[in-house]
């Protein structure tokens, strides 16, 4: 298990390698004025603030050069430094990425769960009312546009209602904890503020339901297919044949069996919020990674821009590692070299 | 010998009738499954057939009344109108023009590229199999919509560029599947035999094994279609594709979110978003089920 999970590291160093080229290629070949997006019209007309600009971010070295130095900072875990608030671009990442983490493992979390449950219900159920509700759910959950139910949501439930908290991430007034891990819901409740963590979670609290609604969709269609192949099979025939409780039957000796791609497409949806709450952060003015990688591609500041994209291709990485670890304990027959 | 009544027979048409019943509207019944397909159709259907037919509905695009602004759903705006007395129902028709054959163009060009790249990587193997396959990872661990956002800031928001950062991200599942299906194919015997009758590699990529693989292709396709029209849309919701005055749906979503009073600004372009990521999914599971039967009602 060792000698695979070190292997399984070293093979996607290349593959983050490649995103870092990539990122570093799109935004220093693009047709588009660095200089002018950023020191604006006026100074672009002054060619010594323009070759000094230059200089800074070494605009002014060939572009392999520029690339190299790069990689060599990226080597001493220095991401660079943002050209739109001049801090290290790490610190930056520090301050967003933790609201998008707590929002999308809330979101997986509960997607994971309702999506389960439903799926099971659905396949036990096979043909019944309760299978077509299921299957209505997850093809809603699958078809709609994220933006466009947050803004249902925002009109109907905060607006009309009243019964959520206006967008934001904390409500006007209320002072943030001391950040331990960054993550407001974590730190609260580590430090004890109860009326700080009550109020996160209230705003909270529509941003997962949007996210956990599309992940419900892709866990149940998995987890509903997967089950009606499982429930076929001997063992589950003999389990039956045998006396085995049937609650019993459907939870240990289908479900457990069935769980492999429900975890893959589970690991996926994670992975993929981790860039995907983009229009969700944008709706609910929550600060995230999202907003960041926007606001930042939206000035051309492309260092911040490749230390988004080298995060994410990061957290794909361990994402995907984290499940081949699960298919080990869900199935230990699954074994690595 | 007295002759047997002939209840039994009776009832047995009876049971040949509902067993003919069942066979069709039965779970795995052939008219339900084709159902599903056929609603997509139409779902889908309405849409484009809007689409195609705005120009005559009796108010134009960009027409601005603005005695008439922010009015409820009604006879006469049945989407109501937004802020400035445009037809919300006219503007939503005009945008299928816009969002749905960006979806089109985009899945059309991305799934051929994937395709030959598949194609070319499991039919060859070695390490012409291992460089693309390695670079599709790339591709897909890469965050997209990032890429989509650095490409069109620099290059201008637009339909286009916004189409341009879709299909470089769009085309690494239509490789792996290929990939995957040139594998199973490139065994059977009639590859064999061509490679055998001494066709050349490209003629027997072309004649022997694109047809053969092209009809899951074009199941992932349909479903993917659903999938690029949120895409597309929600560019431009962030405004990085179709800019204002232009009626794209995600570009109508954006402006209905400044006034949620007028709730139909916002609510019915998304609709038409909704409803034809529907169709399209109701279409890709309705195909692939009668493809093959031994997945039939798992989806």
């Amino acid at each position: 298990m060792a000698v695979f999970l070190f292997r399984r590291i070293l093979v996607s160093i290349p593959t983050l390698i490649g995103i870092s080229l990539i990122t570093f290629l799109v935004s220093h070949l693009l047709p588009a004025d660095l200089v002018l997006v950023n020191l604006g019209d006026r100074a672009t007309r002054n060619p010594e603030l323009v070759s000094a600009f230059r200089a800074r971010w070494g605009l002014d070295q060939p572009l392999l050069v520029q690339y190299l130095v790069y990689v060599e900072n990226l080597a001493r875990g220095n991401l660079g430094t943002s050209i739109a608030t001049n801090r290290p671009v790490l610190t930056e990442l520090a301050l967003s990425l933790p609201m998008t983490i707590e929002l999308a493992t809330l979101a997986t979390l509960i997607a994971l769960v309702l999506g389960i449950a439903l799926g099971v219900v659905a396949a036990v159920r096979r043909d019944t009312l309760v299978d077509a509700a299921a299957r209505a759910v997850s093809l809603v959950g699958v078809a709609v546009p994220t933006f466009w139910f947050a803004i249902l949501l925002v009109t109907l439930v905060y607006f009309r209602l009243g019964w959520a908290p206006p967008p934001g991430r904390l409500t006007a007034g209320v002072v943030p904890p001391a950040p331990i891990t960054g993550m407001y819901l974590v730190d609260s409740a580590l430090r004890g503020q109860w009326t700080v963590w009550r109020d996160t979670l209230a705003h909270l609290m529509l941003p997962v339901l949007v996210l956990a609604t599309v992940g419900v969709g892709y866990v149940t269609r998995i987890t509903r297919a997967s089950m009606l192949e499982v429930l076929h099979q001997d063992y589950v025939r003999t389990a039956r044949a045998k006396g085995v409780a049937p609650f019993a039957v459907v939870i240990r000796h289908a479900l457990r069996n069935a769980l492999i791609p429900v975890i893959t497409v589970g690991g996926t949806l994670y992975a993929q919020l981790m860039s995907g709450t983009v229009m969700t952060e944008t709706i609910f003015s929550l600060p995230g990674l999202g907003r960041y990688a926007f606001s930042s591609a939206a000035s051309l500041d492309f260092p911040a821009v490749m230390g988004v994209a080298l995060i994410v291709g990061i957290l794909y990485v361990a994402i995907n590692l984290i499940v081949d670890i699960l298919y080990v304990w869900i199935n230990p027959r699954i074994q690595y070299e | 010998m007295k002759p047997l009544p002939d209840v039994g027979n009776l009832g047995l048409k009876r049971r040949a009738g509902m067993f003919r019943w069942a066979r069709a509207w039965g779970p795995n019944g052939w008219t339900r499954r084709r159902l599903g397909v056929v609603t997509g159709v139409i779902v889908v259907g309405i849409w484009v057939l809007g689409a195609v037919a705005a120009p005559f509905a009796p108010y134009g695009a960009d027409e601005q009344r603005l005695l008439e602004a922010f009015q409820p759903p009604s006879v006469r705006h049945p989407f109501g109108t937004d802020d400035l007395g445009r037809d919300v129902l006219t503007r939503v028709l005009f945008g299928g023009r816009y969002t749905l054959s960006l979806a089109l163009v985009v899945v059309l060009l991305t799934g051929l590229f994937g395709m030959t790249i598949g194609v070319i990587a499991g039919y060859f193997g070695g390490w012409v199999d291992e460089v693309l396959m390695r670079a599709t990872e790339v591709v897909m661990a890469f965050p997209a919509i990032i890429l989509a956002m650095a490409i069109v800031v620099a290059l201008g928001p637009g339909l286009i560029n916004a189409g341009l950062a879709m299909a470089l991200v769009w085309w690494p599942p239509y490789a792996r599947l290929a990939r995957g299906e040139t594998l199973v194919v490139r065994r059977l015997e009639y590859v064999e035999a061509a490679v055998a009758l001494g066709q050349r590699p490209w003629g027997i990529l072309w004649h022997a094994i694109t047809p053969n693989i092209l009809s899951t292709l074009i199941v992932l396709a349909t479903i993917d279609l659903g999938a690029a029209v949120v895409t597309a849309a929600g560019l431009s919701f962030l405004g990085l594709g179709a800019t204002p005055p232009t009626p794209e749906w995600g570009a109508m979503v954006s402006a209905g979110r400044e006034i949620l009073a007028q709730w139909w600004v916002a609510s019915f372009p998304g609709l038409a978003i909704f409803m034809t990521v529907l169709g399209f999914n109701f279409i890709g599971d309705g195909i692939r089920d009668l493809r093959d039967p031994h997945r039939r009602g798992q989806g």
